[in-house]
Order: structure tokens, then C-alpha cells, then sequence
């Protein structure tokens, strides 16, 4: 049976760049997307690092459409009733092209998806692929709605989840401990509106997260974009600690409690909600997918676990975007010799490993665990706004010194051997 | 504001045939039932007169939250075929 060269699966930005690079590569590509278009189905918090990408894709990012570039970055700790913040502005944010923007999807991905086809590569929507197809123990292509596509390699671009990857045994189905979930409002507001409540000139944008109290005892947390003429408001939690944890709210219901506080209360109101939309998000304790690739497959981005939580940055769209390109550089490789087992394709894992995707995935292996401990993410941010509290309250008797208070606060909520751990810990981030 | 209204405004293109398929024996026998806490869209009940364990598949966000939470496999999931399911028009 005739083969194209690539077939990949699944229209988010890992797959997208992949297919635009192979197919400027004068590679024969199709993608299969379920969606109705690249996009439809993909979500995101979210906030993209443009530089560590500029270098593989230069030519890319003038005419995108991208939301915001982001110039303050904010970093709430919520307490029961309290809050503390602390804001960052740098003018080193907007030198040069931006080092980052608030991103949409829907949009976005529709974007790449016309750039792929303007490139000569296919993208065909509605496509559900639900089987690899094998020979001898090689991976020669996909059965999408009961028709096979034979191709001389896949890749796997389909997601936290990778139905794919799971099949080609590269990898086992996520477990509790290695997913967060993230619910996510999308609200309309004018961009006037934007700019003056976030404090904002036209075109920049705002970074916000959320710790403490909101998450009802579960690792994660709340974030909060500015987009052009929307707000991208959610929550994080992680599956495993919410399981585990004290609380037996819903999600949804932790998701409208944080909502409700009047800390995001101000930020969003007058907003019309326009989408509703969840995510699954790999957090493999910053681990990846040991081995992301076969005979006759690649695995990449979300669906390779390639995804990093450093605590007040996460990311993970240009780990997607990067092993995307990465993968492409592998097939023309691979195409060039004739032979897609993985012996050639274990090039796509020298790569990663060569470039920022794994070494800071490498980098940041421990930070999760450190994150993940429920001190962090709760009694932490609500010590220290109950010493705030103390340190401003004037009551009706005389006060004691500020050192004091502040001192009373740190031994009683900070200063135990648990918590002296935490801060050596801290060290790993 | 409840999950239903939220789930109003988003595009759903569905499908005549669940695209999760639930293993009600299995839920018998499982008392945690986590699937009813973790869907964000608040799907999954449990039927006051048979006790089976129910998903209105229809508003699914395609999460796979439950997939991953399910502790003993009941759950035959896939993602809605090709051109069904939500649509998202920002994500």
C-alpha cells in the first residue's frame, strides 16, 4: 500500500509545528484533526515564552496572532478572608521583541493550521484517530473513522492524555499523581476596560497567580491573563491531592468559591463569560515520557509529558512548539536514509536532550515535589497574610512592636522543624 | 454559578452515542465514586433509583479528568469521533 511520509495526530502546537516544518522541508504531511478545525479542542492557561523558540521558528511570530505581551507580573498569596501581593514590572520584558504574550488558542492553532497548509501540508478536520497500525512490530501509520492511512512514521501529537503513545506502549495512562486539572473562564471585557483596571498601555498585558487558601488544601492554584479583549481566569488543581485532601467540594464548586472572593471579584466584574473549558495538565513530577519514540513513531509535546511547573512560571506550549520542530529535524533525517525504526528516530531524543526542552525539564526534576507539598500551597500564603494582618491592625489596646508581631508569626506558623525542611527544600526549585 | 449554565454557553456539536462508556458493575463496588467530584462540568450523578452511576455526555470538555481519576477502570473512554463534541471557540 502507497505510504506518505508523515501522518500526525492531532492539530495542537506540538503536531502543527512539526507538520510546517516537514512540510517546508518539502516532506509529505497530513494532519488529522478531530476538531473542526486546529484548536477547537485545545486550551491553554495561558502564556507563551517566545524566546527560547526564536531560534528554531524566527520567521514565525510578526504576523501571529498572539493576545498580550506580558510587562507585570502579579503574585497573589490568598489567606481566609486576606490577601497579600506583591507586583513586578520590568521595562527588560518589552525590550527587543517581547519575552512573552498571553495566547488564545482557538485562535492561534486555526493560525499555524493555515500556515501548514500554506506550506504545502495537509489538514484534515474531523478526523478521529482512534488505532495505530502495525507490521512486524513497526508503526506504519493510523486508522482514523475505520479508514487506515498508512504512513512511514506518526507522530503522536494528541495530548495530555495520547491515546497514541499509550497504544505504541511508549507510555502508561496518566495517573493521578502525574495530572493536574484546570478549569477556565473566559471573560469579555473591552480592552479599555483592561488597560485601566490592570494598570496597563494598549497591547501589554497582565500575568496573575494565585496561591493559599483558594485551593481548599490542594496543590495548584488560581492564574488570571489579560488577553486582547478578554480575561483568561482558572484554577489548577492536582488530582491525586485533591483525592487525598480534606476537601470534598466539587471542582467546579472550589473553581466558583475562588471566583467569588472579591480579590477576583473586582478584576472580572462587568466581564460577560463567553467559554467554559477544562484541561489536563502532565505533571509528571517535571518527568517526562522516558522514551518518546519507536519504530515509526514520535511522540511529542503534552503527549510525551513535556511540560514544566516552576512554581510561579509554568509552561509547557514551547516545549510543544520546540520537540514539534524537533521531531521534524528527525523525520527529514530519517527519510533521507530510508529507515524510520527507532534506532534513526532516537536522533528526535538527542535533540531534546541537546536543547532547552529537556535541560530544563532536567533542571527543574525536583521543583514539583517541593511545590507539591500542601504547606507550600496553603498554610504558607495564609501565615503569612495572618502577619500582615497583625502587623497593620491597631486594636483598642496598646500595640506591640512590628518585630514582634512579625517574629510571634513566624515561630508560631513558619518556625517548625517541618517548616525549616520546606525552606531547605526550597533550594531545589 | 452552576456548571450547566456555564456548559450553555459553549458550542457542543453531539453525538447520538455516549463516546464514555461506563462499566456499571464496577461502580457498584466502588465506594469513592471520585468521578463525581473531579468533572469540571459537574456530569456524572448517581441514579437515586437504580444506584448506577450516570454521565450526560453530552457536555463533556473532553478533560479526561475522570479517565485519569477512575481508580478501578470502569470507564471505557474515548474522545467523541471526528467533528462532535465541544468546539472551542477561544480556548
Amino acid at each position: 500500500m502507497e505510504r506518505i511520509d508523515a501522518v500526525v495526530v492531532g492539530g495542537g502546537l506540538g503536531g502543527l509545528t512539526c507538520a510546517y516544518c516537514l512540510a517546508q522541508a518539502g516532506v509529505q504531511v497530513l494532519i488529522l484533526e478531530r476538531g473542526d478545525h486546529p484548536g477547537s479542542k485545545n486550551v491553554t492557561g495561558g502564556r507563551i515564552y517566545l524566546r527560547p523558540l526564536r531560534p528554531y521558528l524566527p520567521e514565525l511570530w510578526d504576523a501571529a496572532p498572539l493576545e498580550r505581551a506580558v510587562t507585570k507580573e502579579v503574585i497573589t498569596m490568598m489567606g481566609e478572608g486576606s490577601s497579600c501581593t506583591v507586583e513586578f514590572t520590568s521595562d527588560r520584558f518589552l525590550e527587543g521583541p517581547a519575552h512573552s504574550y498571553t495566547i488564545l488558542r482557538s485562535r492561534f492553532d486555526k493560525w499555524l493550521g493555515e500556515r501548514v497548509m500554506e506550506k504545502g501540508g495537509f489538514v484534515v478536520p474531523q478526523r478521529r484517530v482512534t488505532d495505530l497500525m502495525r507490521e512486524d512490530g513497526q508503526i506504519v501509520g493510523v486508522v482514523s473513522e475505520g479508514e487506515e492511512i498508512p504512513a512511514q512514521v506518526v507522530i503522536a501529537a494528541d495530548g495530555a492524555l495520547s491515546l497514541m503513545a499509550e497504544q505504541a506502549g511508549l507510555r502508561k495512562p496518566l495517573s493521578p499523581r502525574n495530572a493536574a486539572v484546570a478549569l477556565k473562564e473566559v471573560i469579555k471585557l473591552a480592552p479599555e476596560v483592561i488597560e485601566e483596571r490592570f494598570g496597563l498601555a494598549p497591547g501589554e498585558g497582565a500575568a496573575r497567580l494565585f496561591f493559599g487558601t483558594i485551593t481548599q488544601g490542594t496543590f495548584g492554584g488560581g492564574f488570571l491573563y489579560t488577553n486582547q479583549e478578554t480575561l483568561s481566569l482558572g484554577l489548577v488543581l492536582g488530582i491525586e491531592s485533591l483525592l487525598q485532601g480534606e476537601t470534598s467540594a466539587e471542582t467546579h464548586q472550589i473553581f466558583e468559591a475562588f471566583k467569588g472572593r472579591k480579590e477576583i471579584a473586582h478584576l472580572i466584574q462587568g466581564g460577560e463569560l463567553v467559554e467554559y473549558s477544562a484541561h489536563l495538565i502532565p505533571e509528571g513530577g517535571n518527568r517526562s515520557v522516558p522514551k518518546p519514540y519507536g519504530d515509526g513513531i514520535l511522540v511529542v509535546g503534552d503527549a510525551a509529558g513535556l511540560a514544566l511547573n516552576m512554581g510561579i512560571t509554568v509552561r509547557g506550549m514551547e516545549f510543544a512548539m520546540a520537540s514539534g520542530y524537533m521531531a521534524a529535524q528527525t523525520v527529514k533525517k530519517a527519510k533521507e536514509k530510508g529507515d524510520f525504526s527507532a534506532a534513526t528516530l532516537a536522533h528526535y531524543q538527542t535533540l531534546l536532550k541537546g536543547s532547552f526542552v529537556l535541560q530544563d525539564m532536567e533542571t527543574f526534576r525536583n521543583s514539583l515535589e517541593v511545590l507539591e507539598n500542601p504547606r507550600m500551597a496553603t498554610v504558607y500564603p495564609q501565615r503569612l497574610c495572618k502577619i500582615m494582618e497583625e502587623a497593620f491592625w491597631i486594636g483598642d489596646g496598646p500595640k506591640e512592636r512590628i518585630s514582634s508581631t512579625v517574629w510571634k508569626g513566624v515561630r508560631e506558623g513558619v518556625f517548625s522543624l517541618a517548616a525549616l525542611k520546606d525552606l531547605w527544600r526550597l533550594r531545589r526549585i | 454559578m452552576e456548571p450547566a449554565d456555564k456548559l450553555s454557553l459553549d458550542v457542543f456539536k453531539n453525538d447520538q452515542e455516549s463516546h464514555i462508556i461506563i462499566n456499571q458493575e464496577i461502580c457498584r463496588a466502588c465506594e469513592l465514586k471520585p468521578c463525581l467530584s473531579i468533572c469540571p462540568a459537574g456530569l456524572y450523578s448517581v441514579s437515586e433509583e437504580t444506584g448506577e452511576v450516570l454521565i450526560e455526555y453530552a457536555g463533556c470538555l473532553e478533560c479526561g479528568s475522570c479517565r485519569v481519576t477512575c481508580p478501578h477502570g470502569a470507564l471505557a473512554w474515548n474522545y467523541p469521533r471526528g467533528g462532535f463534541g465541544v468546539q472551542y471557540r477561544y480556548g
